[in-house]
């Protein structure tokens, strides 16, 4: 079962991360081609920059997938308001990585912050906008330090700022810190958190690229996309989407946690299967059977250890039934109760829906107490019917794609995990704890 | 209980890189909650103020993020991740341990003001689960004599007068 890797494929994000002061401008002019590409690219028309992600096959790495360049050419010319004045524009970097599973992001900002920002000056010449907010999320006290530190070394040697590197081009960044909610990491909603707001995501239409950041066009991308950036505009788009299948380019980095030999962030190409992005974090752990696993952050349904020779780009496992999402992989053991591991992913959803949408405040309360009195021996076979009828009721129902992510844990545990419900029930019938 | 200058001119300092006031609401209640460990009533009144924004709007923010405590908590603040990774990795005996040890539940603050333990979702830390955040810092990969040996020393520091749990900070520097 073993893998070889492609002979084409590169280490595009992570080659330098193990290296002493691999987070420095230093570091990263010297070793790892630091803002050649910025050169290149601010030479280059702004819709040629835009063109040559097009072909790249980048998507957003975030979770949903969106075509990265399509997204960018989404963005208006030169947007007027209704007097006619010009409207600026916004980059928005999203840095709210709070997906149970996923820790890739922090990698980046913490190991190689430079490549993300060079992304992002790319991204703003591509764009035609002069201004990029970083949206960290509260807890991320050191990668905040680290992102402004490096922030502020780019200004200094003039790669941000005024007149960039002589080509007439001002870009400059701010870093706006969020303050503990899992919802700021949908874009709307995080662009109300942006603006000082709850963080409750908007009706689309008008999308970000009409009404984004304070009113203004904006454009939404996660850290691992900018830090793909460079190496498309130095490499060329053509290496960067060999690298994928047809439908996705280049490397994707894959956090595996749970039981596991060898947690951690791989970057790997999408032409692996599941199974074998297991056995590169060294297999299932102290030597058990693999139970269920959840291929892409925990809003992506379960699959059964049965189901694991699926490949892991965004549309196989999606034709899989799941998502390959934030690309977080979370490995269960043989030990472990599905009950109660989709208890303890209910209990989160529970706490976060933002609470806009009746469907899902009530349904995802709903779900997580039904979960917990199943746990606790109150369960009935009729339970199980409800869960669907529930989720039923949610899914596609909400402005945002939260509700969805709820019935994600919820749908696929019982159905196919089934077996361990069913016990709990039969259990409880016996001991008689049924009311 | 004011606001100190300092948080205002910090909040002055950043004002020229939003397009709006109301942007600075969520940075000027970061530093209340750092400042004072909690955001009280006072202050949401006086950040209305300073903001020249209606108090319920302060509230309505204030009360949606989790970081802004509305009741004092603990000099150090134990946010003890339970999610998924953390929970398959162990992380209920690290609660249950700082529970016996401080004598209190997830959510209570100590009598003496020093230590409170919370239970918060997912930090981001899966691949080096269990993750505990102290205040600040990070602590991955914990296991329970860790947890002892911390607690052990975030006393001995309290009370040698000592900050705990911000080992990345720099007076003067934001954030």
């Amino acid at each position: 079962m073993s893998y070889t890797l492609p002979e084409n494929f590169e280490l595009v994000l992570t080659k330098h991360v193990n290296e002493k002061d691999c987070h420095t401008l230093d570091y990263y002019i010297k070793n790892d081609n630091g803002y050649k590409a910025l050169e290149k690219a601010l030479k280059m028309q702004p819709n040629e920059v835009t063109d040559e992600v097009k072909k790249s096959n980048l998507r957003g790495r975030g979770g949903a997938g969106f075509p990265t360049g399509m997204k960018w050419s989404f963005m208006p010319v030169k947007p007027v308001d209704a007097k006619g004045n010009p409207k600026p524009k916004y980059l928005v970097c999203n840095a709210d990585e709070g997906e149970p599973g996923t820790f890739k992001d922090r990698l980046i900002m913490t190991k190689t912050p430079h490549k993300m920002i060079e992304g992002m000056i790319i991204a703003g010449h591509a764009i035609d906008s002069n201004k990029g907010f970083i949206y960290i999320r509260g807890e991320f006290y050191q990668e905040t330090r680290i992102m402004q530190a490096a922030i502020d070394e780019a200004r200094a040697k003039g790669f941000l700022g005024k007149n960039i590197l002589g080509s007439g081009f001002d870009f400059d960044l701010v870093i706006y810190r969020g303050a503990g909610a899992y919802i700021c990491g949908e874009e709307t909603a995080l662009l109300n958190s942006l603006e000082g707001k709850r963080g409750e995501p908007r009706l689309k239409p008008p999308f970000p690229a009409q009404v984004g950041a304070y009113g203004m066009p904006s454009c939404v991308n996660n850290v691992e996309t900018f830090a793909a950036v460079p190496y498309i505009i130095s490499e060329g788009a053509a290496k960067y989407a060999a690298m994928g299948n047809e439908r996705s380019g280049g490397t994707r980095l894959y956090g595996v946690s749970g039981h596991v030999n060898k947690p951690g962030v791989y970057e790997l190409p999408m032409t692996m299967t599941l199974r074998q992005v297991i056995e590169v974090a060294g297999g299932c752990k102290d030597g058990k059977k693999i139970k269920a696993v959840i291929p892409g952050g925990a809003s992506a349904p379960m699959l059964r250890e049965s189901e694991l020779d699926v490949l892991m780009d965004y549309d196989s496992l999606m034709k899989a039934g799941t998502m390959s999402g934030s690309g977080g992989v979370i490995v269960m053991d043989e030990s472990v109760n599905i009950v109660e591991a989709a208890y303890v992913l209910l209990k989160f959803y529970e706490h976060e829906s933002c609470g806009q949408c009746s469907q899902c405040r009530e349904g995802s309360h709903w779900l997580a107490r039904m979960f917990k009195r199943i746990l606790d021996g109150g369960g009935t076979q009729d339970d199980l019917d409800y869960i669907s009828k529930i989720c039923g009721n949610m899914a596609g129902q909400t402005i945002c794609a939260f509700a969805d992510a709820v019935t994600g844990p919820a749908l696929s545990s019982v159905k196919k995990f089934r077996e361990d419900f069913e016990a709990m029930i039969k259990n409880s019938a016996q001991v008689g704890a049924h009311v | 209980m004011a606001l100190p200058e300092r948080i205002k001119n910090t909040i002055n300092g950043i004002r020229s890189q939003f397009p709006t006031t109301q942007a600075l609401l969520i940075p000027m209640l970061h530093e209340v909650q750092e400042e004072f460990h909690w955001v009280s009533e006072d202050s949401m009144k006086e950040i209305a103020e300073f903001l020249e924004m209606p108090l319920s709007k302060v509230k309505e923010v204030a009360t949606f993020y989790t970081m802004f405590q509305r009741e004092p908590i603990g000099k150090v603040n134990l946010q003890f991740c339970t999610n998924i990774s953390c929970w398959l990795n162990g992380a209920e005996k690290l609660v249950t341990c700082a529970e016996k040890r401080l004598g209190i539940k997830s959510g209570e603050t100590t009598p003496d003001g020093k230590f409170t333990i919370n239970q918060v979702e997912c930090l981001a830390a899966c691949g080096t689960a269990p993750a505990l955040q102290v205040n600040q810092d990070y602590y991955e990969n914990l296991t329970v004599p860790q947890l002892n040996d911390l607690l052990d020393q975030a006393s001995r520091d309290l009370d040698a007068g000592k900050v705990v749990g911000k080992s990345t900070h720099k007076p003067g520097v934001w954030p």
